[in-house]
């Protein structure tokens, strides 16, 4: 009886928190089949924003930009972060802490800190633009994809490692055949933070963007005075799906495997 | 005695790191705080240094300090019950409640506030609603109060998640042992799941204090322009004040919380820090 009550109590809390949640998400997804350009009164419902979404020339440069700099500043970090982690955590104890100190810094200072740091000291040497914004993501993506590493690092077993070389394996073939496989759970999510996080940022980029190039975040944030074009509530809400339906997928799969983990157990 | 030396060896791999980190994370704070210790003609002052304690600046740092406390104690007291019941739950739930929370971090965060611009304004959805009961209208929008529904929503999951880690890794054996030892639920709670809990607590305070204090946008939108964080004083400095070295003194003062956060976090490792999203 108690046992049913506190059920519904932890259902009806978790409710109450998701409302919250996704409230906002609903008036989005709502304003995405507005007829009407005012963001307050309803026009009847439509499907032409995202008739029109496909011939915006602004709002695809935009989303190409978005997804170029995810995809380009994960993958860089993981190409220098793995290597940095696997390097760190052979260090000794005064030179692994300084690392791990620096590697903190750009995760624990203010985005907007980190962003006019950034700027400031790129206006000596490049052009604000694509290639400014793209080492900004790169440089607070790599903690990411260490945090993500080390963890994985420090519970590797080490003896398979020396197995191999003491049976005759040179170095490369080893970090290949017995580290990299034991990490690349913590690559692979590295690799999804530092992705997540570069398609979410929005303060660093609008310090490090220069004229002319915009993500959808500093595109829309220089919509907010003149209102937002109705495009983007219908980009918004494709983009909710798709990643609604990758991530149920995921959780399914991941779900089953974690329930023949359990029969594996029992 | 070949191994130390491979040890040695295995280090020079973090040498492209450790390039990145001088030339993109050293060489910008060098940067920001030579432009903070400067004025415009290019002479050492430490003024910019105390821009934050100038009357027309200790407003807003006040504002930031106020918005980023209530904004923390708010997704603590928030986050601790919404994990409990996701504990309390199921397996399976527990998939689907920690789904919740990180799907609508994926709808892009500035519509995400316009939108709740649009459901507290005082034409809004909430007070439409409000009046079908017969109360209200309430003004919400372009208060503190507004700001802080804001920030609260941004980054309640931020507040979640590490909490969540946390308290997932609770071996359900101990929390058995309390009950059997006559320990009540909130006994329990008290005695057992919150001091293990607190390596979450903390890495959720370092993810929640700065970013709040620090957002422009939030109180931008929800603000009405006129509430001013300390964020905002900081871009307008950059972007129509165009004094950058007291903007950088701001910056460069704000970085006391990072180091007050490197304290936090090397009591609660970081390295936990791992997601739980992926």
């Amino acid at each position: 009886m108690v046992k049913k009550l506190k059920d519904h109590l932890a259902r009806i809390y978790i409710g109450i928190i998701a409302l919250i949640l996704y409230a906002p998400i609903v008036v989005l997804i709502v304003l995405s089949f507005n007829d009407s350009r005012s963001r307050v009164t309803w026009g009847g419902f439509t499907f032409d924003w995202y008739v029109k979404l496909f011939s915006n020339r602004q709002i695809k440069e935009a989303l190409v930009t978005t997804l170029l700099l995810a995809l380009g500043s994960a993958l860089i970090a993981v190409l220098v972060g793995v290597p940095g982690a696997v390097g760190i955590h052979a260090m000794k104890q005064k030179n692994y802490k300084l690392f791990m100190v620096l590697t903190n810094i750009p995760m624990l200072n203010a985005d907007i800190v980190t962003g006019i740091a950034l700027m400031l000291w790129f206006v000596h040497f490049i052009p604000l633009g694509f290639g400014s914004i793209l080492l900004a993501h790169i440089t607070f993506n790599i903690p990411y994809v260490i945090l993500s590493v080390m963890p994985r690092l420090q519970q590797m077993n080490v003896s398979i490692y020396e197995a191999t070389r003491d049976l005759g394996a040179g170095p490369v073939y080893s970090f290949f055949k017995i580290i990299l496989p034991q990490l690349s759970g913590g690559i692979i999510s590295g690799f999804f933070m530092a992705f997540t996080m570069s398609m979410d940022d929005f303060v660093i980029t609008y310090f490090t963007k220069g004229a002319g190039v915009n993500t959808l975040s500093t595109m829309i944030y220089g919509e907010i005075r003149k209102g937002i074009k109705p495009e983007m509530y219908a980009l918004s809400t494709l983009i909710f799906l798709i990643v609604l339906i990758i991530l149920t997928v995921v959780n399914k799969v991941s779900g089953q495997r974690q329930k023949a983990k359990y029969h594996v157990d029992y | 005695m070949s191994k130390p030396r491979e040890l040695n060896k295995r280090t020079l791999v973090a040498s492209p790191y450790a390039v990145w980190v001088l030339a993109f994370t050293v060489l910008p704070l060098i940067v920001i705080l030579q432009y903070a210790m400067t004025d415009a003609a290019g002479h050492l002052t430490f003024r910019h240094l105390f821009e934050v304690f100038s009357p027309i600046h200790v407003k807003a740092a006040l504002f930031s300090l106020e918005i980023a406390a209530g904004c923390t104690v708010f997704c603590i007291l928030l986050a601790y019950p919404m994990v409990i019941a996701m504990r309390h739950l199921g397996m399976k739930q527990r998939g689907f409640s920690l789904f919740i929370i990180i799907l609508p971090m994926w709808m892009n965060f500035i519509l995400r506030i316009l939108a709740w611009q649009m459901i507290l304004s005082n034409n809004g959805i909430l007070n439409f609603l409000l009046g079908k009961i017969g109360i209200g209208p309430l003004q919400i929008a372009n208060t503190p109060a507004a700001i802080m529904i804001g920030v609260v929503y941004d980054y309640l999951p931020y507040m979640i998640l590490p909490i969540y880690t946390a308290i997932m890794e609770i071996n359900e054996d101990l929390i058995e042992a309390a009950k059997d030892l006559g320990a009540g639920s909130f006994t329990v709670f008290r005695r057992v799941i919150f001091p293990l809990s607190i390596p979450g607590l903390l890495s959720g305070i370092v993810m929640v204090f700065v970013p709040s204090m620090t957002s422009f946008v939030v109180s931008d939108i929800l603000g009405g322009g006129k509430l001013q964080l300390i964020g905002n004083v900081i871009e307008q400095e950059f972007t129509t004040g165009n004094d950058w070295h007291a903007g950088s003194g701001l910056s460069v003062s704000l970085m006391v919380f990072v180091l007050i956060g490197m304290a936090f976090t090397s009591v609660s490792k970081t390295e936990g820090k791992e997601s739980v999203i992926w």
